[in-house]
């Protein structure tokens, strides 16, 4: 502990940078696999070609991508940039089979019947589909902000500082403190994020926690009614 | 006016859903597409606004061909009550049934009152309005989806199976209630069922499908009862078996009408 508190400006700092690396991946990976996730899910023909293009993403070793990024990309190799890059790919990789998934969940009757009463292609995809698919969604991301946070640490390896260079740092110096701190704060920054995001869930989507209270809900959900009472 | 002339929809891979049909539904009338599934009948009531067209043939609304309208802004003026309510689980009652009027641009202060008035008008009491679909009964539920097919006030409104998955008490609530809201407002109604005594009850003219898509008899309930087109019509209103040929026997000085199978059907008022 006396090394937490000794240290305590630099953890915080770590924390910050950690946050600036993961949190534009974590965003850009789930405003990219929305689109792709939808297509694959409109034009079947696309779904198989799509999702193992993804999958494999995930299957390039992170350090071989961290390294043979700033080639293709010409940025230099301890750039943060490439970091965001590299961990939005992963993050694409987790998240598009989720999305997928999530706009095959949305009931099949809810989508006629928003175009029968007159919603065109787009306003159908903003106003019905995607607040639908927002459930599987919501899944979805909290398993990209974990899995983005936790391999955001791999970029200390390679010198891009962040909670990993706790790791890093302390494995090279021996201090045990200064390793368990780093996995301590990546982890409370995992969880605080994935608390953010169902808040945030819980927000967006008010409909998701009505109770219901009608006839029909009554013998599906007896507990619920009991709950409410 | 609808008007199907020589109406055939062929899907690719050649399974004919509807063939050759030609029906005249008249203004402010009820008319009832009724059939076994597969007899083409919500592929024919989905014609009407083009959420499928026709692969040869005609649909015409007050002689205009649909097929030349917009189908986005030809649905926002037709009215579509579904099976299973299809309202949005996301939205509010009162959002769901001021949906199509927001579609189409009207002011949200003018929809939402209009909503409310016709959450009065389908029977509901209006502290619903700000609940969850979820939260109402099938029969509520169903009632919401009357009321947003009536919401933009359209001259036509299509209703597909909409009281096919609700108990019978209910459902007979809201047959009695579509008939007397028919009596006020006289929509052009196309209602599609499986069931044929909802298609006596309800329709001025009953259009029975058979498998292939094709018309065995488009008339009166009393017109099909008197004269059934043929065989599979008999049978299919139930005149062969005996349910509708009803006779009246007396019991404890009241006279009963009971049907071929000596079931009792009723007492004959006199």
């Amino acid at each position: 502990m006396t090394w937490l508190w000794s240290n305590l400006d630099r953890v915080g700092e770590l924390m910050l940078v950690h946050l600036a690396l993961s949190v534009p991946a974590i965003i850009l990976s789930f405003v990219i696999s929305v689109p792709i996730g939808w297509i694959a899910h409109r034009y079947r023909w696309t779904r198989g070609a799509l999702l193992s293009l993804c999958a494999l993403l995930y299957a390039i070793p992170s350090l071989a991508l961290f390294i043979a990024l700033p080639v293709i990309t010409g940025l230099g190799l301890r750039s943060p940039l490439n970091l965001v890059i590299a961990l939005t790919l992963y993050g694409i990789a987790v998240i598009v089979r989720t999305a997928t998934d999530a706009f095959d969940s949305v009931d099949r009757d809810i989508r006629q019947s928003a175009t029968a009463v007159g919603y065109s292609a787009a306003g159908r995809f903003w106003a019905v589909e995607l607040p639908l698919a927002g459930p599987v969604l919501l899944s979805g991301l909290r398993v990209v902000i974990v899995s983005t946070v936790s391999l955001a640490t791999v970029g200390a390896v390679i010198g891009v500082p962040s909670l990993g260079s706790l790791f890093t740092d302390g494995f090279q110096r021996g201090i045990q403190a200064e390793i368990i701190t780093g996995i301590v704060a990546t982890i409370v920054l995992a969880l605080v994020l994935d608390w953010l995001s169902v808040v945030l869930g819980r927000v967006l989507m008010p409909w998701s926690r009505a109770k219901p209270t009608g006839a029909r809900a009554a013998s599906a959900a007896p507990a619920a009614e009991a709950d409410a009472a | 006016m609808i008007e199907f002339r020589d109406v055939t929809k062929r899907y690719p891979d050649g399974t004919v859903a509807v063939a050759g049909v030609d029906i005249v539904i008249e203004p402010h009338s009820t008319t009832v597409l009724v059939g076994s599934s597969g007899s083409g009948k919500t592929t024919l009531l989905r014609m009407i606004n083009r959420m499928v067209d026709p692969t040869h043939g005609q649909v015409l609304i007050d002689g205009e061909d649909v097929a030349t309208v917009d189908p986005v802004q030809l649905r926002r003026g037709i009215g579509y009550v579904m099976q299973n309510s299809g309202l949005l689980p996301h939205r509010k009652v009162i959002d769901n049934v001021a949906t199509v009027p927001l579609l189409r641009g009207e002011k949200r202060r003018a929809a939402y009152d209009r909503a409310l008035e016709l959450l009065d008008t389908v029977g509901l009491d209006r502290s619903l309005a700000d609940k969850y679909p979820s939260q109402l009964s099938g029969g509520q539920q169903q009632r919401v989806g009357v009321a947003r097919g009536l919401a933009v006030d359209p001259n036509i409104l299509l209703m597909d199976e909409p009281f096919g998955a609700v108990d019978p008490i209910v459902r007979s609530e809201l047959q009695q209630e579509l008939l007397r809201l028919q009596g006020e407002l006289g929509k052009t109604v196309v209602f599609v069922t499986h069931d044929i005594d909802e298609a006596f009850l309800l329709g001025d003219q009953v259009v029975i499908m058979q498998q292939g898509g094709k018309i065995s008899q488009a008339a009166s309930p009393a017109e099909i009862l008197a004269n059934p087109a043929d065989a599979f019509v008999a049978d299919f209103v139930g005149a062969e078996r005996g349910k509708r040929a009803l006779h009246v026997t007396e019991l404890d000085g009241r006279r009963l009408v009971v049907d071929g199978d000596g079931r009792p059907a009723g007492v004959l008022a006199s």
